[in-house]
Order: structure tokens, then sequence, then C-alpha cells
């Protein structure tokens, strides 16, 4: 299920500003990368080329190259709905569809890619999907129940629940846990230790001992100055990047010595 | 449609009432100026509740006298000789053309104008968006005697021809036979009334597609939606409510609509078999063609139609708003 990818020379644009500037890096198959940095050094804007969301947003152009195994998501012909398939994402708001039940939203991406399936199937696949998102137990007598009436913790791992469904090759998250309390963060931090076996994962967080917890390597990334687009400064194993950096700008950042 | 006099009654929170003042001086000022206001306010509140009562009952008396007089069934009979002796008249062919001819405006318009609305909010390229709404916006604002006039130089010749099409293929369904003769039917004025709600149904629509939150469209994204299923999955369920408002506000237009209609149609008191058939009519624009030649009564029988309009757009504003209070599950 889960591929590399591998980035080569990228940079995105909001209209002229430049948001990030070359970056190049390769992420395994089956790990947790971590990326973290000071605010607006391009986190989001990074995550977001890799499934083509960038795009979206008014103005967003992306030049340089992302590789899934051998396939270039930038290249001519590519179909960004067809990406986005394969590369799941998790954002910083828990945002399930207000009007639909949990069980509907589970199973929202699996009717768009899959088209029909049997009752059965779909059954199979939601029972499958909020037992890998770990929410099946709280949830399975309510599934017809709005999926906004959780918590906003249950939210996030119903979000979760609805990437996995579409079995994607990677899975992005953006500060999945920013916007939840400590039991729910540690709740979602052992699932990503779970997913891992099956996807390849990349998170962007603020919280350190986060990074330093979940992930195997860690990406920093850094604005050379105000107005000046956020490069990637270093990726190494997590272990290293929280001991022993190589760049004393990590260093910095990690202690707190920072700006 | 939205007339609401209990708010307009409601005198507006006292500005300053409560706030501490910095000098004495001024304290006592703004108590003279908040009595002042309280005054204003309160006395022009009584002035149009009176205002409202004093023209309800007025109507009222006036439509009461006309039913008295009435040797007909005022809701069956279909026959307006209000002006006879004795006078007959009932509203069942105005009903009728009134319902019928909103039905088929809302039909046409409501579809197109969600089409159009969602083009100019999540297809059409910025530049092309603004004009576009501009254009939107200022059809709206023409007279609707230009749209009568129009609708009968130009539209009322040129539907012929579909008339004729919709006759060889729908004609064996009976509502759509049509024989020659002018397109002055119910049926065209239920065209032209979808080109007038057009608008405004489309532009209130586009508000509210526009504010569909964000990140539900990029939760649909990122799924791997395409355009239109980010549409269905995020902005359609989100706009329901306000698509259900914008409808509201365009049939309470086409149910109202006078001088377009009596323009265009030529009015009769039977109900065609086809909806393709000439003649029929509608509350306003009978009260429009037949106000200048009526005597006593005949003015007192217009104002008891007038007031069946009114309850009749009641009904569909109350019935609008339960669907929308019943549909408040959208919690974003
Ligand atoms: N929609 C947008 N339009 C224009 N510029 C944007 C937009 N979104 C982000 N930017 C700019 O791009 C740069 C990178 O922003 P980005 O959101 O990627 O930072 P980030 O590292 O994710 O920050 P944070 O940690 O606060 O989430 C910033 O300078 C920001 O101002
Ligand atoms: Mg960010």
């Amino acid at each position: 299920m889960a591929k590399r990818i591998d980035v080569s020379g990228l940079s995105a644009f909001y209209g002229a500003h430049k948001a990030i500037d070359d970056i190049s890096m390769t992420v395994e198959p089956r790990s947790v990368t971590a990326f973290i940095g000071p605010s607006g050094c391009g986190k989001s804007t990074f995550l977001r080329t890799l499934n083509r969301m960038h795009e979206v947003t008014p103005g967003g152009r992306v030049e340089g190259k992302v590789l899934l195994d051998d396939e270039n998501l930038y290249g001519p012909g590519v179909d960004p709905v067809s990406v986005r398939r394969t590369v799941g994402m998790v954002f910083q708001r828990p945002n399930p569809f207000p009007t639909m039940s949990i069980y509907e939203n589970v199973v929202a991406g699996v009717r768009l890619n899959g088209g029909r399936l049997r009752k059965a199937e779909l059954d199979a696949v939601v029972e499958k999907s909020l037992k890998g998102a770990n929410l099946w137990k709280e949830v399975k007598d309510r599934l017809n129940k709005p999926g906004a009436g959780l918590s906003g913790g249950q939210q996030q791992r119903l979000c979760i629940a609805r990437a996995i469904a579409v079995e994607p090759q990677v899975l992005l998250m953006d500060e999945p846990c920013s916007a939840l309390d400590p039991i729910s963060t540690l709740a979602i931090e052992d699932l990503i230790g779970e997913l891992k076996e099956r996807f390849t994962i990349v998170i962007v967080t603020h919280n350190m001992q986060q990074a330093a917890r979940v992930s195997d390597r860690t990406a920093f990334f850094n604005l050379a100055g105000v107005g000046q687009p956020g490069k990637l400064v270093e990726i190494d194993d997590t272990e290293r990047i929280f001991s022993n950096p190589s760049v004393q700008a990590t260093e910095d950042y990690i202690s707190g010595r920072f700006g | 449609m939205d007339i609401t006099p209990a708010t307009a009654a409601t005198p507006p929170p006292l500005p300053g009432g409560s706030q501490p003042a910095p000098a004495e001086q001024s304290k006592a000022a703004a108590r003279a100026g908040d009595r002042i206001f309280l005054a204003l306010s309160r006395g022009s509140g009584i002035l149009l509740l009176v205002i409202m009562a004093a023209i309800a009952v007025f109507l009222t008396v006036r439509a009461a006298s006309a039913l008295s007089h009435n040797e007909g069934n005022f809701f069956t009979t279909f026959e307006w000789n209000a002006n006879a002796n004795p006078p007959v008249f009932g509203i069942a062919v105005l009903a009728f053309g009134t319902i019928v001819s909103s039905l088929i405006a809302m039909l046409i318009a409501v579809p197109v104008a969600i089409g159009i609305a969602l083009f100019i909010s999540h297809y059409a390229p910025r530049k092309l968006a603004a004009p576009l709404s501009y254009v939107i916006d200022l059809l709206a604002a023409v007279p609707s005697i230009v749209y009568g006039l129009w609708g009968a130089l130009f539209l009322v010749p040129h539907l012929t021809g579909l008339y004729g099409w919709l006759n060889d293929y729908l004609g064996w369904t009976g509502i759509f036979a049509y024989h020659d003769g002018a397109a002055r039917s119910l049926f065209t004025i239920g065209i032209l009334l979808a080109i007038m709600i057009l608008p405004i149904v489309t532009s209130v629509s586009r508000e509210v597609f526009l504010q569909a939150p964000k990140m539900h469209e990029e939760a649909a994204l990122a799924l791997g939606a395409t355009r239109w299923e980010v549409i269905r999955m995020s902005v359609l369920p989100f706009g329901r409510s306000g698509i259900i408002s914008a409808s509201m506000l365009g049939l309470g237009r086409a149910l109202g609509e006078t001088m377009a209609v009596a323009t265009v149609l030529s009015p009769s008191f039977e109900i065609g078999k086809s909806l393709l058939d000439p003649g029929g009519g509608t509350f306003a624009q009978n009260i429009a063609s037949s106000f200048k030649e009526s005597g006593e009564i005949g003015k007192d029988a217009l104002i008891a139609s007038g007031l069946v309009l009114f309850v009749l757009t009641l009904l569909v504003n109350g019935a609008a708003r339960m669907i929308i209070a019943r549909r408040k599950e959208y919690t974003a």
C-alpha cells in the first residue's frame, strides 16, 4: 500500500510571492516523517504540494517534481483528483461533513472512488476504518447520528477514518492534534504508530515532544528572513535531530533558543 | 411579503441608557435625549401598528361587503361579473392561474438560477464572475412593465415554434396540446415570470454558495472529489436553506406580479384543458385589468380577491420557514 515520496527542486508560490524555495527530500514508505519549524515557514504549503491541494488556492502555483514511487505527481496529463485519491489528508481543524452521519462520513470518499458498492461492502469498510482510527468502540452504536455531534478528538479520528477508508498510499496530517486535549492527542499519536504499518505518513507539528514521540524522521524548515521563502534546513533521523543535529539553527529551534 | 409590523413596533434598545457618562452635565443631556428618542420610537411604532390595523379593517370590511352581495360561490364560481346586478364572482380561475403560472415559473427558474449561481461562485474565473453577477443584479432592477412589453412583443410571437414542438412530443398528455393561435397562455406567463424571478433567486443563492465553509470544500477535495462532487458534498448541503429562501422570494414575486402578466395574458374566465390554451387570469392581473371599470361592489370584490392573494403569500412564506426550521441540523 505505502509508497516512497521523492521531492526534488520544489518551489511553491502564492501569486508572485514565493512561499517555499527549492525543497528536495525523500520520505520512506511505512515511516512517519515530522515537519517542524517556525510559523509561516511554509510547512503547510509544502504539505499541500504533496497532494496537489496547493493549486486549489487562488494564485497557487508549483515548480519542481514530486515522485510517488516513480510517477511524477506534476507530470503532464496527471489528474489532480486521482492524486488526491492516493494521497489522503487530515486537517488542523476536524472537518467532518456536518449534514452526514458518522457512517456516511466514513464512506464519503469510498463512494466517490469506488462508485457503487453493496451495503455489506460499505459496512465492512466502515467497521475496518473506524477500527483503524480507534473510534469503533465509541461510535458503533450510533453510526447513523451526525458526525458533528462527536467531541473534537472523536471528530478528528472520524476524519482519519474517512481518509484511510479509501486506502491511500500516503497520509498527510497538518497539525492534527493542535485543536485537541492531551488525552485525545495521545489517542491520535498511538493511532499514528499503528497506521504507519500500512501507510507512509507525513505530519506537521509545533509540538517538539510529539515529533520526537511519533516520528522516525524529522525535517526542520526555516525562513531566511521576513518576506523570504521558507527552506528545508535539514532532514534526518528524529533521534539525531533531537540529540545532535548537524545545523546550529536546528539545535537553537529545538532547544527554544530561537529568533 | 415580508411585512412584520411586530418587529417594527418594538422600540430599539436605548443607546447609552446604562453607560456611565463622563460628566454630570452631559449625563442630564443624555437622559433628555434618551427620553425624546424613546418617545419618538415608541410613538412611531404605535403609529405604524395603528395604520396597519386601519388598513386591515378597511380591507376586511370592504371585502365582507362585496361577499355579502355575491350571488355565486366565492371559491368555485368560474365567473367575474362583480358589476352585474346581482353580482356574481369567484376566484377559482384566478387561483388556478396564479398558482399554475407561478409553479411553472419556479420549475424553470429555480434549477437554472442554481446553475448560474454555482457557475458564478464555483466555476467561473474571477474575471468573468464579477461582471456576470453585476449583470444579473442589474436584471433584477428592470421594471416589470418592460418585461411585460418584451413578453408581448417578442416572447409571444416567438413561442409558437416551441408550442408546436411541445404539441408534437407531449401533445398526447393533454396539458401540452396546442392548436393555432397567439401564445398568450398561462405557460407563456410562466416562462415570463421565470425570467423575471431568475435574477433574485440567482443572486441570493450565489451569496449563500459563496459562504460555504472552505474547510468542508477542502475536506471533499482532499478525498479526491471532482468539482461537481465538492459542490454536492459540501456546497449544496450548506446552501439548502438558502436555496429555499431564495426560491420563496422568487415565488412571492411571481405570485404578485401584475403589470407583466396583464400585458401579456389575454384574460378569460375559464380553465383551459391545456396549459397552452390562451386565456386564464391571475389575482394581481385581474385587479389591474378590471379596477378602472369597476363600480362600488366591483372594487370591493377585487379587494376580496386581493386578500386571498395575501393569505396565499403568507401561507407560502410560513411553509418555507417551517422547512428551513426543520433543516437546522447544519452545524458547522
Ligand atoms: N492563501 C494564502 N495566500 C497567500 N499567501 C499565503 C497563503 N497561505 C499561506 N501564505 C503564505 O505562505 C507562507 C507559508 O505559510 P504556511 O501556512 O505554509 O506556513 P506554516 O509553516 O504552515 O505556518 P504555521 O506553522 O503557522 O501553520 C507564509 O508567508 C504565508 O503568509
Ligand atoms: Mg500551517
